[in-house]
């Protein structure tokens, strides 16, 4: 094609123009960030590669399920991208196994991953002292966010310190004919409220023993037990039409003022960003109760599938350590709602929610991986099917009890 | 030299099929073989070549949501297909007796079949949904206490999809027996009219037996659109709520991709296919021997 137009066009110049930064380092990258905000945060990236001196070329694609799994399928098929995103899991555990991952232990070494980077998500991507992944964002999915708005209208005058207050709110709001808890029922979302209940309410060492060491006497435990039933109770605050809504149509509620709360990642500071509400002034955001709350830590992160070629290799190690860098993470951060993923980076430009949510992570106790940080994703899967099971029937506890050792230890 | 040319002619036409055959071959049957092949190994993202006999085979018949989804498509098969031979059947009948709105109906019921489900589901969803749709409707017309939440019922979802699909497929139905019914000598008809059998009796108890060819060729299609049951439960509810609309193809497909064991689900696959086999079979059969009572 290109060649047909120069017959037509003088444009020889321009073809010697483009084979030049051939040279240039080249990593096609996949990704599923394809919302606006995202785009937007991905482009960044792109931006410090180019400004590295590589060309990024941008592969994404909708839904993170399907990425991953055409990422998979074309590794196994030797038409792997130079670099493919996947969350700071063990969903690569087994691209690691089968050798079909580079190391990046000179970047790591050379940016002092050890000491910058929070434990969880070192622990998803140094595998026998090796790294595997190039850490990008820092999510935390059981954030409490709350519309100011619709409190003031139902007289709650502070925000919620433990799960008593917040019944209370809740049921302030329900007297006062508002939507109590913003919810969106799908298995992944009922999932969120269940690991907020988990790590609030049992606390960090029951979360641990229940998802690191899966305990089956924890998981039988009065506490877990307990830790079930405040799940369910929730479920009597959310509204009829909660079943099968998306997460963003739960916190368009909270923005429109018409719910109070929705437990949910700090994905949703995006939308309210959209509909020009700030945090502080049109809604709030607790990332748990009391002063040790642990705080949840879901990462993303991009896995470089071993290749023959010399040149690939320079490209993927040049873009390692290009995205990892502190201007970008700040910037990406910005845009996408993150957290940066390096403790050295001075965030006072982002938002209040992300400041508190970094001084939080200065406390290395509070700091606690993600339920997929231990499980696999079949496991989780499972797991995920039995609590929603549980929020939308009636089901005796301790059925669910045993059916979650029974999954869990699969 | 006729015979000869008759000869030519069928070689030709088998050189033809060559290319079908070889497809159906590697990639239907070479596809099955293969997942039947996975489903014997402890396979996880990527293919491995061990052998652990039935071992997925127990997992998955100890697992919650697969039986639940199993009954769930025992359920919504009887109901669809029932559903879409009575209101397909009655479609024709009219259409066949000229009423008058028989081309409006026969355009209304043809045209979901040519559409996506994709698409319609997500309008299906938000017609249902009871805060957006019908029931907020009827309740701002002054009706408010007028309920119709099945979308959003652990106990009633299963039925919307049932709704939904029948919508889609009674039109396919209609113009299977449709055409059953033109290709009927028209003296019966004429005979009917003559001895002015009432219409309900012609078409029950004459007609109807006359249709057993096409509607068996209605319900071997149905069947396999049962089977394949998954983008009206994607579009419409997600299997939920709950777990309360599940299907077997979307425990397959969650674990192919999302769940990352894709010897389970080759499990799930290869016992899917053989309890559509087990169903069909005696259709397929009874079709074969009609056909052949016919030629």
């Amino acid at each position: 094609m290109l060649a047909l137009l120069c017959l037509a066009l003088p444009c020889a110049a321009a073809v010697a123009a483009q084979a030049a930064p051939a040279a240039r380092p080249r990593a096609e990258v996949l990704h599923w960030w394809t919302s606006g905000g995202e785009a937007a945060a991905v482009r960044t990236l792109a931006d410090a590669y180019r400004a590295a001196g590589g060309d990024w070329v941008d592969t994404a694609i909708a839904g993170n399920e399907q990425a991953r799994a055409v990422a998979l399928s074309r590794i196994v098929g030797n038409d792997a991208p130079a670099a493919a995103l996947f969350n700071a899991s063990r969903q690569f555990r087994e691209l690691i196994d089968q050798g079909l991952l580079i190391t990046l232990d000179d970047v790591a070494q050379r940016e002092g991953w050890d000491a910058i980077l929070p434990e969880p998500i070192l622990n998803a991507v140094r595998v026998n002292g090796h790294y595997y992944a190039a850490p990008v964002s820092l999510h935390m999915p059981t954030w409490i966010w709350y519309s100011k708005v619709a409190l003031r209208k139902a007289g709650v005058e502070k925000e919620p310190t433990s799960f008593a207050e917040l019944f209370l709110a809740l049921d302030k709001l329900k007297a006062a004919g508002l939507i109590p808890l913003a919810h969106g029922g799908q298995a992944w979302q009922d999932n969120i409220v269940f690991r907020a209940v988990l790590a609030n309410l049992g606390g960090r060492e029951l979360y641990l023993k229940a998802f690191r060491d899966r305990d089956p006497a924890a998981i039988a435990s009065p506490q877990f037990r307990e830790v079930l039933s405040t799940f369910k109770r929730l479920h009597s605050y959310v509204d009829a039409g909660s079943p099968g809504r998306n997460w963003n149509d739960a916190t368009a509620l909270l923005i429109s003022n018409r719910a109070g709360f929705q437990i949910m990642g700090d994905w949703v500071k995006a939308e309210f960003s959209s509909a020009s509400k700030l945090p502080g002034r049109d809604y709030g955001c607790i990332p748990g109760f009391g002063a040790h709350s642990p705080y949840i830590i879901q990462g993303d992160a991009f896995v470089f599938p071993r290749s023959t070629s010399a040149a690939t290799l320079r490209a993927q190690k040049l873009l390692a350590s290009a995205i990892t860098g502190r201007a970008t993470q700040l910037a990406f951060s910005a845009l996408k709602g993150s957290i940066p993923i390096r403790a050295d980076v001075d965030v006072s430009t982002l938002d209040q929610c992300a400041r508190l949510g970094v001084s939080i992570m200065k406390d290395r106790s509070r700091q606690l991986g993600n339920d997929e940080t231990w499980l696999t994703p079949d496991q989780n899967g499972a797991l995920a099917d039995i609590l929603t099971d549980y929020w939308n029937r009636d089901l005796a506890v301790s059925t669910v009890q045993q059916r979650i050792v029974a999954a869990l230890t699969d | 030299m006729n015979t000869r040319r008759i000869d030519r002619g069928l070689r030709r036409a088998h050189l033809a099929l060559v290319p079908m055959a070889l497809v159906a071959l590697v990639c239907y049957l070479g596809a099955t073989l293969w997942s039947l092949r996975i489903s014997l190994s402890s396979s996880r993202s990527f293919p491995v070549s061990d052998f652990v006999g039935l071992a997925q085979y127990r997992r998955l018949f100890s697992n919650e949501r697969w039986l639940h989804s199993l009954g769930n498509l025992a359920t919504y098969g009887l109901l669809f297909v029932a559903a879409c031979l009575v209101i397909g059947w009655l479609l024709a009948i009219l259409i066949e007796r000229e009423v008058r709105i028989g081309g409006a109906l026969r355009l209304v019921f043809l045209y979901p079949y040519a559409m996506s489900f994709v698409a319609t589901g997500l309008v299906w969803q938000w017609m249902l949904n009871p805060g957006l749709g019908i029931q907020e409707a009827v309740r701002r017309w002054g009706f408010s206490e007028f309920r119709f939440d099945w979308l959003v019922d652990q106990d009633h979802a299963l039925y919307t999809i049932v709704i939904a699909t029948v919508w889609q497929a009674s039109g396919l139905v209609m113009t299977i027996l449709l055409a059953g019914m033109r290709g009927i000598d028209a003296d019966i008809w004429r005979a009917a009219r003559i001895d002015a059998v009432p219409a309900w009796r012609l078409h029950l108890w004459v007609i109807a037996p006359m249709l057993a060819a096409p509607f068996a060729t209605a319900t071997l299609l149905l069947l396999t659109g049962v089977a394949k049951l998954y983008d009206a439960v994607v579009a419409m509810t997600q299997g939920g709520p709950g777990t309360a609309s599940e299907v077997p193809t979307k425990f397959i497909m969650d674990h192919l991709f999302g769940r990352a064991n894709i010897a389970l689900a080759s499990a799930g696959a290869a016992v899917l296919v053989l309890s559509a086999l087990i169903v069909m079979m005696p259709l397929f059969y009874a079709r074969a021997r009609s056909n052949r009572r016919n030629a």
